[in-house]
């Protein structure tokens, strides 16, 4: 319309509300717009400067015996040769691993057996328990920390009330136990995640369609059956979610022992995080933590992409 | 006729005991931080005679004035920042198509569960190089870097939940796409953007390895968490009440802002789990 009502005016105005309206046209959604890199390009800045390029850089420092001071010296895969066979990252992964039965599988667990209570109806004041359950994710790895230092001392809570319960001779200071603190401190990844995994598959088992259960009641199942049946399949991509999710808080567990054990007593709570921080600022041997850091990272990726390939949900992209 | 209402009170029972369990640890500190060294609390610690002198002596102490100042300066730039560079991101992934769209947001995505692990020891060396150690960019560029991940992936998430027909009458109506994004999507992104923004800070504030690794130098630029960590391993022994009461205070932020935001907080980590 345009257009024909500036066919009097002068060519070269004519042609540039031509060349607008073909534009404007050529704008519709789901043409190439090359105008698009003008909006990723200052976001994709930031983020090839200061996540993808360390990364890259980190990968290129595992390849060298560097000391952070004088020159590095290319030593190929060394590195990660000498990983493999030192005792203690081995233990530490073996730490990790632990970790994630605490930090993943307990609270997952957990979480199914409430919803299963759960699901037989619908749950009244459920804001105020979704504020609490979820409380712990949103603090500090360090203020976690402290609380918790407390709760296991010798004089703290937990002892005191095994102690008020009858059951005083297994008090102890649960965090400098040789064989108590490294599931004292998997106690509290637990405590960190099962709020999330309670959220996370209650909200999921209120969109479970309710024909489903009746179906379920009218062919005869029991609760059991109705959960296996129904529930459980239902919340397959949740309990993907909170696989995966929980798992990542594991093997990131660096704030929560850094604060609590170091590594201590001996080397029974060591993690490949708080080994790789020794090593490259403690003992100066930067290409080693370089490669427990590229070690460590891929992991992390490894099984991120194995729960999300297992269950096919990258094709949803 | 009574077997629904027994299992429903048996339901709700351990509802309430996984809701107690969670917020218990958090009660028991503050419970702590009540006393003062001088009670010789143990067990429970129920505080009979509250007292606010841990407090004070914890915010002189271990001067958290600076934390605080430290924190809510880096907190607040990166939140600001990334949330503008995701508005920029989000709106193009999610409204445009262009050649090499798709595995270029699936770098972005890759962001989103990268550990700071995986990048500290070169940020540590390359800051020192370019005499940045120590300052609060140090802090600042890198949480950036990583927030816009998340943020990308949220917007754009956002951004295609938009109805197409808006966008297009508004294109038709001669509007740049900046017009569109600022006159026609802005407005409706308003809690979509508060939910970023609230996870962004949180995470920024809670942030723990980078600032040890990155200010552990300057002592006037440690942040809250940073000065927790200090001031709890050179008082824990002599007085527990005070690193307590420290801890108190280093949460207080966030958790107020989770308290006023809750249903933000829930939504974007739950929405951004099932959607990621």
């Amino acid at each position: 319309m345009a257009v024909s009502a500036d066919a009097a005016a002068p060519a070269a105005a004519a042609d540039a509300e031509v060349e607008k309206a073909r534009r404007a046209t050529q704008r519709a959604p789901g043409e190439p717009r090359n105008v698009a890199w003008l909006y990723i390009l200052p976001g994709l800045a930031f983020y090839l400067l200061f996540t993808l390029a360390p990364l890259a850089h980190t990968v290129e420092l595992s390849l060298f015996d560097w000391d952070g001071l004088t020159p590095g010296r290319y030593i190929g895969f060394a590195n990660y040769r000498e990983a493999f066979s030192d005792p203690l990252v081995r233990e530490s992964f073996r730490h990790s691993a632990e970790l994630i039965v605490f930090y993943a599988l307990i609270p997952v667990v957990l979480g199914l057996l409430l919803t299963a209570l759960l699901t037989r109806h619908p749950v009244r004041g459920f804001t105020f328990y979704r504020t609490a359950l979820f409380l712990p994710q949103m603090l500090a790895g360090v203020v976690v920390a402290q609380a918790w230092v407390w709760i296991y001392a010798s004089d703290g809570p937990l002892n005191e009330l095994l102690r008020t319960i009858g059951l005083g001779s297994l008090a102890r200071p649960w965090l400098g136990d040789f064989s108590w603190a490294l599931p004292a401190i998997g106690g509290i990844g637990t405590w960190v995640t099962y709020g999330l995994c309670m959220v996370l598959f209650i909200a999921g088992a209120q969109n479970i369609p309710t024909s489903l259960y009746d179906a379920a009641r009218v062919d005869g199942a029991g609760p059991l059956r109705e959960f296996f049946a129904v529930t459980l399949p239902g919340l397959k991509n949740e309990i993907v979610v909170a696989f995966v999710l929980t798992t990542i808080n594991a093997l990131r567990s660096f704030d929560l022992i850094y604060n609590t054990n170091q590594g201590g007593p001996g080397t029974t709570t060591y993690v490949p995080s708080l080994y790789m921080y020794q090593n490259a600022f403690v003992y100066n041997r930067v290409g080693y933590a370089a490669a427990i850091a590229v070690i460590l990272a891929a992991t992390i990726f490894a099984l991120a992409f194995l729960v999300i390939y297992l269950t096919g949900r990258g094709e949803e992209r | 006729m009574s077997a629904p209402r027994i299992e429903r009170t048996i339901t709700y029972a351990v509802l309430t005991m996984f809701a107690i369990g969670a917020i218990y640890p958090v009660i028991s500190i503050l419970f702590l931080a009540l006393h003062t060294k001088s009670d010789l609390v143990t067990g429970f610690a129920w505080p009979t005679d509250p007292k606010l002198d841990s407090f004070r002596a914890a915010w002189d102490q271990g001067s958290f004035a600076t934390g605080f100042k430290s924190s809510f300066i880096v907190a607040a730039v990166v939140t600001v920042v990334s949330a503008v560079l995701a508005l920029g991101t989000g709106y193009a992934f999610g409204t445009m198509r262009f050649r090499g769209d798709r595995p270029l947001f699936a770098l972005f995505l890759l962001g989103i569960i990268f550990p700071y692990e995986a990048t500290v020891i070169p940020l540590y060396y390359d800051f020192k190089d370019v005499g940045l150690l120590n300052t609060y960019w140090s802090l600042i560029l890198p949480q950036i870097g990583q927030s816009v991940a998340f943020g990308t992936f949220w917007m754009r998430a956002f951004f295609r939940s938009t109805p197409r027909g808006l966008v297009e009458a508004a294109r038709i109506d001669g509007a740049s796409s900046f017009g569109v994004l600022v006159r026609v999507l802005l407005p409706q992104a308003r809690p979509a953007l508060l939910t970023l923004c609230a996870l962004v800070f949180t995470y920024t504030w809670n942030e723990f390895l980078l600032a040890l690794v990155l200010v552990s130098g300057a002592p006037d630029k440690q942040t809250a968490p940073l000065g927790l960590s200090f001031f709890a391993g050179a008082t824990r022994a002599g007085d527990p009440t005070k690193v307590a009461a420290a801890a108190v205070l280093v949460m207080l932020p966030i958790v107020i802002v989770y308290l006023v935001l809750q249903r933000h907080f829930v939504r974007g980590m739950l929405a951004g789990a099932i959607k990621g």
